[in-house]
């Protein structure tokens, strides 16, 4: 006999770190309207976290996702006041901060102090675990180098948390589907070797973590596969069953559109071996999964199953790497590519190889091509009248690099006809190694901020 | 038959991870899957991305959506760290993919889904 449990409601109104901030009201109206639910912001890509570690070592009280206040203040006296709670991994590299920062801005608003929860222990700091990371990655990367290291966690202390009592929990590095799992599992209660349910509400949480990729975003070619008011697209709201189906939709009167289509480009999306979706909690199982529209703007899916968890978590290890240099000019009118074309050779001639150059033809041929130029090398300048020229390069020594924008800016004089509009960039790549490490060694917590901790 | 570009009959998203892409195709419609099927093979894909030197193709079917998921590794210059490309995650490369010529009946092609406004298409470049 199916759980007759009453479904719980999970919104998104963050999708990474730079994300629209003014999605949350409408899904915490909706939400709201319907006696309460979650409330989601999903703001950490790989390298997110990184970038926050660099800002929290120039201040102590920084490294949380810096969109933080734009994101909680129009909607946290609303979820507050309407039995919805806030679960994030915007703690980025310090959630105790960003929980602080939760509490003042309560407060401002004079409203009553939530319960906040942070979860701990995905930074892998100390030094058993670096010696663990560095011995297993066999990569050559001083140890100073390093930036942050950071294990994917799982959904349990979210779970722990909100089964605490906790109005809003902040987290750093969680898996993105831990932040729907996790309150699924304390509203259900499932047990955690439920594989099957774990496996739905793992991919409910997948469907959600990229904001508006599920309701429309991402999706529109003019003419071919148009989606209506782009502008201001609803994010979307997952209604899962006490089996782990679910639904999804979007706030009304919003843009964007959730359909069939849309829905099945985002349940594949980042997906390797559709049998074998990795996660923290459970191996998603969607190879047998289907979509049906059951409604304007809302579709089921259905068919999804689940296998027992990996017996290790991913990391991700950022270091500093080179220093990576660009530097653009513009060529328009007649013969614009022969021009960029020349352009792009003079400065490969006088940088000879002390550096490996990558040319594109921005207007005729660039994202497409590949770093080596197989491609231009096969394609005939075409007829363009207004082409961009790129000419990038990465080193680790900063002046090595650097050439690349004085070549480039000298064209101004010394190159081709009419070439004008040059910008030039230089900065230090922050590159990225994963790898897993045991469960054992990573010890995950969550406590409440107005609670003392080991 | 006659052929027409894959995005006539499909349509998809690329996802990355680290060197690795994924490039979703799904059909627009159930009846075409069994086309996809038949030509959107691991070494036709693998063909058409030669010029990035892919070190691996694997296709992986879900007939229940009918769509197929296609993983192809090493096809991002060495991913973020390494890539030089505007593109580093490789974002474009599902629209590269529904380039891709697919050869279809006479009689289904008006059938199709296509560019509403066939005018407007710009002029491209294109695999030649």
């Amino acid at each position: 006999m199916p759980d007759q449990r009453p479904s719980i409601r999970i919104a998104c109104a963050s999708g990474f770190s730079g994300d629209r901030t003014d999605g949350a009201a409408p899904v915490v109206a909706e939400l709201a309207a319907g006696g309460g639910g979650t409330l989601i912001f999903e703001t950490l890509a790989e390298r997110t976290l990184a970038l926050a570690q660099l800002s929290r070592d120039a201040d102590p009280e920084r490294g949380y996702e810096p969109l933080l206040d734009d994101l909680v203040s129009p909607v946290l006296g609303d979820c507050l006041a309407h039995d919805i709670s806030i679960v994030s991994n915007f703690g980025a590299a310090n959630p105790p901060a960003a929980a602080r920062r939760i509490a003042a801005i309560a407060s401002e608003q004079n409203l009553p102090a939530p319960r906040i929860a942070i979860v701990t222990g995905d930074a892998l700091n100390n030094p058993e675990q670096r010696e663990m990371l560095h011995a297993q990655v066999g990569i050559d990367v001083a140890p100073e180098a390093i930036v942050s290291a950071t294990a994917y966690l799982g959904a349990r202390e979210i779970a722990e948390a909100l089964t605490q009592g906790a109005q809003v929990v902040v987290a750093g590095r969680v898996a993105d589907p831990a932040l729907t799992v996790g309150p699924a599992m304390a509203h259900f209660g499932w047990s955690w070797n439920d594989w099957p349910r774990l496996g739905r509400a793992t991919m409910a949480g997948h469907m959600l973590e990229c904001g508006t990729q599920v309701t429309g975003g991402y999706f529109a070619v003019p003419g071919l596969k148009d989606v209506p008011d782009l502008d201001r697209t609803g994010f979307p709201i997952v209604t899962l069953d006490a089996d782990g189906g679910f639904e999804i939709g979007k706030p009304a009167g919003t843009g964007g559109r959730v359909d069939c289509a849309i829905a099945k480009e985002q349940l594949l999306y980042e997906v390797h071996d559709p049998a074998a979706y990795l996660t923290p909690d459970v191996i998603a199982d969607i190879s047998q999964a289907r979509i049906e529209q059951v409604g304007v703007d809302r579709v089921r899916v259905a068919g999804i199953s689940g296998h027992a968890r990996p017996d290790t978590l991913k990391v991700n290890i950022c270091y500093r790497g080179g220093w990576l240099a660009e530097a653009e000019i513009s060529y328009a009118g007649h013969q614009a590519e022969s021009r960029a074309r020349l352009a792009g050779e003079i400065v490969q001639r006088r940088i000879g190889a002390a550096l490996k150059l990558r040319i594109d033809l921005v207007g005729s041929l660039s994202v497409f091509g590949d770093d080596a130029g197989r491609m231009a090398a096969s394609h005939h300048a075409s007829e363009a009248r207004d082409i961009r020229l790129r000419v990038a390069a990465a080193h680790e020594d900063r002046h090595v690099a650097e050439r690349v924008l004085r070549e480039v800016t000298a064209l101004y004089c010394c190159g081709p006809a009419g070439g004008g509009g040059v910008r030039t960039s230089i900065r230090q790549r922050l590159n990225m190694v994963s790898t897993t490490i045991d469960r054992a060694a990573v010890r995950c917590a969550w406590h409440f901020l107005d609670e003392a901790h080991a | 038959m006659n052929d027409v570009p894959l995005y006539r009959l499909a349509h998809g998203r690329t996802g990355d991870k680290g060197n690795t892409s994924n490039l979703s195709v799904i059909a627009w419609r159930p009846d075409l899957y069994e086309l996809l099927v038949e030509q959107v093979t691991e070494a036709r894909v693998a063909q058409w991305f030669e010029a990035r030197r892919p070190s691996r193709v694997t296709r992986y079917l879900l007939p229940r959506l009918h769509a197929m998921n296609i993983v192809i590794e090493g096809v991002l210059d060495g991913g973020v760290n390494d890539a030089l490309n505007l593109d580093a995650h490789g974002k474009a490369l599902s629209f590269w993919l529904l380039d891709l010529p697919i050869r279809v009946p006479q009689q289904w092609i008006a059938t199709l889904p296509d560019i509403a406004d066939a005018h407007a298409r710009p002029a491209a470049f294109t695999r030649s």
